[in-house]
């Protein structure tokens, strides 16, 4: 039966019992006081990339800036100023995950003002396009993570009939797209309209966990205050990798992203909660993608919370906002303890893809250990939400047979970490296959959110 | 601040080599403490000397392969080896025909295949193939359990160890005394001989289903599978496969005819049929790794140890059926593939 005929219907059956892996959550620390509003730092570095390239500047160092002015753009996302003040540089910078990407650095200076262009835009006035238009000038990337820019995501190559907004956050740690349903659940669910229209989706639903209660409970009466009868709210499974793109449209229709193609090719969109409330910002506060909220957590933090951060914002800022650390991390990450990334320097800036700063304490982090021979114990077969065989990879990256890379399905992975983490012989499969991937394959057209 | 550079994932959820194969050994541990009860201490004493077989020729081989001594040895891989091939011999047997099992299993079965995870065959069923082939007298001589009103004058430490070392017995003793044929020798034997099996059944070295005092070892045994359950160290589908797959076919064969087929229970309770379910076939190196794949894994090697123990030569089928089964993995895997998220139906390579 082609999926595109049958009407989204959402069960929220795990494909098989046991599906994924139960995980700590450790969001406590982190959600037990509000969003705080971090005042603008004296210098930010904004990254002008996102996942399909990089915005060309604009203006030029020396430059005075108003908050929201375009700094750069191109045809998929546009980058604006975080503060007000003047541009020292366009040069590349260090950012978390990559050595060296184009940044405009901009000292503060003056009083904070938005700029005269960023007003406030009725999106059921304009026509779907000119919505996505809007979007695109706004700066807007996917906020889960991986920073696809969500014009060019929701200028789908096929028709839309469910948008799904993913909520679910199933990394532990990681507590800001929480936060921000509790708090501003109502600006979710205007985002959710607005992207609607934008595809002509006939619904949409918000998909959270099911342990979040206060989220829950807040997105439930945001949607019966705003009415709209097209979107709903669905609850999955809190075990790993729940909030994998691919993974929930799984668990929550039944259906599989066709390999080699896009969720839209069955009709579904993914967008995280973060990024339709910065939708919602953009249209109704004329406000770009100039903020984000970020959890800044981890056994060595002192304070740990969730922050409003201007983009560019350096970590070291977000660490002392959290009022520092009570011993010296381990290591710090950006993201979850699964797909998070190592970063070197708590000077580099906090980009749109910022949404989790750990400071790993002593009990955090798992105990370096050999790698002992693979001993076929088949965890790993268990737990890949892709149903791959990690074991048979590993061995097809060992002798760069891609022909079998190819077979085994390596496209498929996800890199969620889990085969790594059940691994009795302590085998990095994880980075192996990220490093074949990279070889191999081009990374998704989809842009997958992290789970 | 030096934060180490590492890759995600930042956590591990997992038990070490080392520590899975603790769990092993503790899981067998009651089990041996009623084989010692009921056999002697002939079980102890194979098993230290299986134990320091297994740890030279471990030692030796990885010297010889230029690999690290540390880590493997403290793996614990050839402790279980040691520890299941000592399971199978009888308890009064020449140190020798223990060393040369063991040392078969480790340095043939296992090192020259690539060592630990490359093995093909299970090594401890390897070694015991091995010995069965090349010493069938020797591995016949079991003594009867200590149990009920079997006649029969139990061996001290000293005259076991006696034996052990010497090959023979002391002073006035003679084998044939102390030895008895099996519950599965028997029912072989004499159903042969055209004997029903009520009858054979009346020797005293039968228990309530399977052999005297064996039942019991088997049921401290499944004790200890039923902990490698419940820790997750192996899955349900080896030991359901194998169980079901001799059990079904022994079903209807007693049933067509109860007189010349034993029950479904006396298979369930005597020879290795409880050791192989648990611990033998759920090798994870030389089992299957997909879930539908250990189910038809175990459910082969069932079903080959009935049709060896109905038909075959020897008394006992579950060592030749597990190496038989081993063989058949990569085959077995290659059909059992799970579907990969997004393609369509069909195994690998298909």
């Amino acid at each position: 039966m082609d999926a595109r005929q049958a009407a989204p219907a959402f069960n929220l059956r795990p494909p098989r019992p046991g599906w994924g892996i139960s995980l700590p959550g450790l969001k406590q620390p982190s959600t037990r006081g509000p969003i705080q509003v971090l005042p603008p730092p004296d210098e930010v570095v904004i990254a002008l990339s996102h996942a399909r390239g990089c915005a060309t500047p604009v203006v030029h160092p020396g430059d005075q800036v108003l908050t929201g002015q375009l700094l750069a753009q191109d045809e998929m996302a546009s980058a604006h100023a975080s503060v007000t003040g003047i541009v020292t540089a366009i040069e590349p910078r260090a950012v978390p995950g990559s050595p060296a990407t184009p940044c405009v650095v901009i000292r503060r200076q003056g009083t904070e003002r938005l700029h005269p262009a960023c007003t406030p835009l009725d999106p059921m006035a304009l026509p779907p396009v000119g919505i996505i238009r809007h979007i695109r000038d706004g700066g807007i990337v996917g906020l889960g993570g991986a920073s696809f820019p969500t014009a060019r995501k929701l200028a789908a190559r096929t028709p839309v009939r469910a948008l799904i907004i993913n909520g679910v956050e199933c990394e532990p740690w990681i507590s800001c797209d929480e936060m921000l349903l509790r708090e501003r659940a109502a600006t979710v669910v205007r985002g959710t309209a607005i992207m609607m229209r934008a595809l002509a989706a006939e619904r949409a639903v918000i998909a959270i966990k099911v342990n979040m209660t206060e989220a829950r409970i807040a997105l439930h009466d945001a949607l019966e205050s705003s009415g709209a009868g097209d979107i709903s709210l669905a609850l999955v499974t809190a075990r790993y990798p729940s909030g994998g793109e691919r993974q929930l449209i799984q668990l929550l229709t039944g259906a599989e992203v066709p390999a080699g193609g896009l969720p839209c090719d069955i009709g579904y969109l993914c967008q995280n909660a973060g990024t339709a409330a910065a939708v919602a910002d953009l249209f109704d506060r004329g406000q770009p993608l100039v903020s984000r909220v970020v959890t800044v957590t981890g056994a060595a933090i002192r304070q740990p919370g969730n922050f409003e951060v201007r983009i560019g914002t350096p970590l070291s800022a977000l660490l002392a906002a959290a009022g520092g650390c009570h011993e010296t991390p381990q290591r710090l990450i950006m993201g979850g303890p699964m797909m998070g990334i190592t970063v070197d320097a708590d000077a580099l800036p906090a980009t749109r893809g910022t949404n989790c700063l750990v400071a790993a304490g002593a009990g955090d982090l798992a105990p370096q250990q050999v790698e002992m021979p693979c001993i076929r114990c088949g965890f790993c077969v268990e737990v890949c939400p892709a149903r791959l065989m990690p074991h048979e990879l590993l061995g097809a990256v060992r002798s760069e047979d891609g022909i079998a890379l190819d077979a085994l399905g390596l496209a498929a992975c996800i890199e969620c970490g889990s085969c790594d983490l059940v691994c009795p012989s302590s085998i990095a499969l994880t980075p192996r296959f990220a490093a074949a991937r990279a070889i191999r394959i081009m990374p998704d057209e989809a842009g997958d959110e992290a789970p | 601040m030096s934060p180490a550079h590492k890759h995600a994932p930042h956590w591990h959820q997992a038990r070490s080599v080392a520590a899975t194969m603790r769990q092993v050994v503790y899981a067998l541990l009651p089990a041996a403490a009623c084989h010692v009860f009921f056999y002697g201490p002939g079980l102890a004493i194979n098993a230290l000397v299986a134990i320091g077989t297994a740890l030279a020729t471990e030692a030796f081989a990885l010297r010889w392969r230029s690999l690290p001594l540390r880590p493997f040895l403290g793996d614990g891989s050839a402790l279980v080896t040691a520890l299941l091939l000592a399971f199978c011999l009888p308890p009064l047997l020449p140190w020798w025909v223990t060393a040369i099992g063991t040392a078969f299993a480790i340095g043939i079965a296992k090192h020259l295949y690539g060592g630990l995870g490359r093995n093909v065959f299970n090594p401890a069923m390897a070694g015991y193939a091995l010995l069965l082939l090349v010493f069938p007298a020797w591995l016949n001589q079991w003594p009867p359990p200590r149990i009920g009103d079997i006649d029969y004058q139990p061996l001290s430490l000293a005259q076991t160890l006696y034996y052990c070392l010497n090959g023979r017995l002391p002073g006035e003793l003679a084998l044939d005394a102390l030895t008895r044929a099996t519950p599965l020798d028997l029912s072989k034997t004499q159903l042969g001989m055209m004997y029903t099996m009520d009858a054979i059944r009346a020797n005293p070295v039968f228990g309530d289903f399977g052999g005297a005092g064996w039942e019991w070892v088997g049921n401290f045994v499944t004790l200890g599978g039923g902990w490698l359950l419940y820790r997750g160290i192996i899955r349900w589908q080896v030991p359901a496969g194998m169980l079901a797959g001799l059990m079904l076919p022994a079903m209807l064969f007693w049933l067509a005819d109860p007189d010349i087929h034993p029950s479904p229970l006396f298979h369930l309770w005597t020879g290795g049929t409880l050791l192989g379910a648990f611990f033998i076939a759920t090798d994870p190196v030389s089992s299957p790794v997909t879930p539908r794949g250990r189910f038809i894994h175990g459910a082969g090697c069932g079903l080959i140890t009935f049709a060896i123990r109905s038909w075959g030569s020897f008394p006992d089928g579950v060592a030749f059926a597990v190496l038989l089964m081993n063989a058949a993995v990569p085959l077995v895997e290659r059909y059992t593939q799970p579907r990969i998220y997004g393609q369509r139906g069909g195994h690998h390579g298909s």
